[in-house]
């Protein structure tokens, strides 16, 4: 009876795993994938076979975390960040906006504002415009990985609200940014 | 030269050494120009306790201006009702030179009287008394400075005009400033928790435009400056900004992003009227009138990076302005429509040049390194502009030669965006 709750367990906490990694495949593929895997994926999860004395361990400590706020989870990375004078989202930035596609789309009652910021040089109102373009940048990349429009915002602070004060290129470059702040 | 030099130096140190009342008021002079008028401003006969040194205020805003060249008048005062040695002062090389005193009454009303005297021809040019409030004395300074700039130049003088700017005083703490020109006597328009952006004057100079973002996001605001009175003139989805009036005060152009990037739009300071001008797939902001109403000059990364554009007041007939360097923003256009002041990246420094839109000729008028924000005087002889001195920000004015630049030291605090007023009636 253990056995069989805690292999219930096991296939659940597998098969959200899979669904939350899986959430931009089209929905018709969606249910018998999971289960087929998640039974192959657990070692010595098959019932009645091998070593009887096999302990099938399973870790529950995520259970009931938000994955926003799990510190490994690729979701807890919530800042793009920028080349000067540029709103291009560099490749090292795409699995962050990927995570968080799939976090939207799987989890369609949440919502997301884009904050962007820019570092202090230049036009003051041309860097509220910029920090708009990288916010929209990473906006138009959510479309793409399947958002929908109602859950996203996207805001400019320019270069008012600076996470860094310093006058280099380490503070600059942190200020060159966009925010995924959930509501 | 060196003469002159150790004039500026002098002028400066006696500057340093003012009393903490008159503290707010700094020049520094960091350049020479050739060319400019000699004038020597006395010291005036002081009669009672003065709250103001009226003759250093004078001859701060003479110098500042870049058209003057300042002659050590000596340490007597020299009030208006003095038998002057004119061969003296053209001897010392003045052209002309200026006295006055200024007197308690006994209401408790100050006296400020001045006489300006033409050393070669040793003629009167002008006199004239003001009696005023101490609140006034600063004031009155300024418009003395005015008259005496006037009579050497032919042009009218700005000094007793005014500026808006920002200043930030703590991590959420921003206030809007209006001063004198010479950025002393300061008084907050708004006080906000959170930023507040790109003031503008309106053409009449009653109320100023600014972005705040008291609610969270930028809305655009008209202030009336003497009531308080505030309208909300821009507040749509998105981000609304850079409010700039149009000469006739009854329109704005702003910068709204709720059909998706920076656009520019005309508004009317109601709030109604809405009329979308660019249609561009990057980013236009930044709209500022020429004089006349007839063009709007922006900033576009239509090209890639930013540079400076104009179009008609209508939105038709876009053309691009800059050429040189990869990143060229915040334009002003001088009284007169002929010059175009920018800030233009140029080998990593953001610097202040104007472009003169007769012969394309582009003058760097600044060496510093993180310029923002240059707005033309009334009389377009002078340009203020934001830069930073040990990671603060504070306001500076240089002559359009680009030869006399001048430190205006505002209250404490994160000082940036000066916006110079229109001439006051």
């Amino acid at each position: 009876m253990t056995t069989n709750r805690l292999m219930r367990l096991a296939a659940c906490a597998a098969a959200a795993l899979l669904l939350a990694a899986c959430a931009s495949t089209p929905l018709e593929e969606q249910p018998a994938a999971p289960v087929t895997d998640a039974s192959a994926g657990a070692p010595g999860s098959k019932p009645g076979t091998a070593d009887p004395r096999a302990v099938a361990s399973v870790d529950a400590t995520s259970r009931g975390l938000d994955p926003l706020t799990d510190p490994a989870s690729p979701l807890s990375k919530r800042s793009v960040y920028f080349d000067f004078d540029s709103f291009v989202v560099k490749p090292e930035f795409q699995g962050t906006v990927e995570a968080h596609g799939k976090f939207l789309v799987a989890n369609p009652g949440r919502r997301v504002t884009i904050e962007g910021n820019a570092d202090e040089r230049g036009s003051r109102e041309y860097n509220l415009a910029l920090g708009q373009k990288r916010a929209e940048a990473v906006k138009s990349r959510l479309r793409l990985l399947g958002v929908a429009e109602s859950q996203m915002e996207t805001v400019s602070f320019g270069e008012e609200k600076p996470v860094a004060t310093g006058a280099d290129e380490a503070s600059w470059a942190q200020n060159r940014r966009a925010d995924l702040n959930y509501k | 030269m060196h003469r002159l030099l150790a004039h500026a130096f002098a002028l400066l140190a006696a500057l340093l050494v003012l009393s903490p009342a008159t503290a707010q008021l700094r020049v520094e002079i960091t350049g020479v120009g050739s060319n400019q008028f000699p004038v020597s401003v006395a010291n005036f006969r002081r009669d009672g306790e003065i709250p103001q040194p009226v003759d250093e205020i004078i001859r701060a805003d003479l110098q500042r201006s870049g058209r003057f060249r300042m002659i050590d008048p000596g340490a007597t005062p020299l009030a208006e009702t003095a038998a002057v040695s004119f061969a003296e002062f053209k001897s010392r090389g003045a052209d002309a030179l200026v006295v006055g005193s200024v007197a308690r009454l006994a209401d408790g009303r100050y006296d400020l009287r001045f006489r300006l005297y033409d050393t070669v021809k040793q003629t009167q040019l002008d006199a004239l008394s003001y009696v005023s409030s101490a609140a006034e004395l600063r004031l009155n300074a300024h418009r003395i400075a005015d008259r005496i700039f006037e009579k050497l130049t032919g042009e009218r003088g700005v000094f007793a005009t005014r500026i808006a700017y920002v200043v930030q005083l703590a991590k959420a703490s921003f206030e809007l400033h209006i001063a004198d020109s010479d950025g002393a006597n300061q008084q907050a328009a708004l006080r906000s928790r959170e930023p507040i952006m790109s003031p503008s004057w309106s053409a009449d100079g009653s109320r100023l435009a600014y972005v705040s973002f008291e609610t969270g996001k930028p809305v655009v605001y008209a202030h009336t400056v003497t009531t308080g009175e505030r309208r909300v003139v821009a507040n749509f989805l998105g981000s609304n900004s850079a409010p700039s009036w149009a000469p006739d005060g009854k329109r704005l152009a702003v910068v709204l992003t709720r059909d998706g990037l920076s656009q520019i739009y005309l508004i009317n300071v109601d709030g109604s009227g809405l009329q979308r001008l660019t249609r561009s797939a990057g980013i236009d902001t930044e709209p500022v009138f020429s004089p006349d109403g007839r063009f709007i000059y922006f900033t576009s990364d239509r090209g890639g990076g930013p540079q400076i554009y104009r179009m008609n007041a209508d939105g038709s007939s876009v053309a691009r302005v800059t050429f040189s360097g990869d990143y060229n923003v915040s334009p002003r256009i001088s009284p007169d429509g002929r010059l175009l002041a920018y800030v233009g990246r140029r080998g990593g420094r953001f610097q202040v040049h104007t472009l003169d839109l007769a012969t394309n000729q582009e003058t760097a008028l600044t060496e510093t390194a993180l310029d923002e924000s240059p707005s033309f005087a009334p009389n377009g002889r002078m340009l203020l502009y934001a830069t930073e001195v040990g990671r603060r920000g504070i306001l500076a004015s240089v002559s359009v030669d680009g030869r006399v630049r001048a430190r205006l030291s505002g209250p404490s605090g994160d000082v940036r965006e000066p916006t110079w007023g229109p001439f006051i009636k």
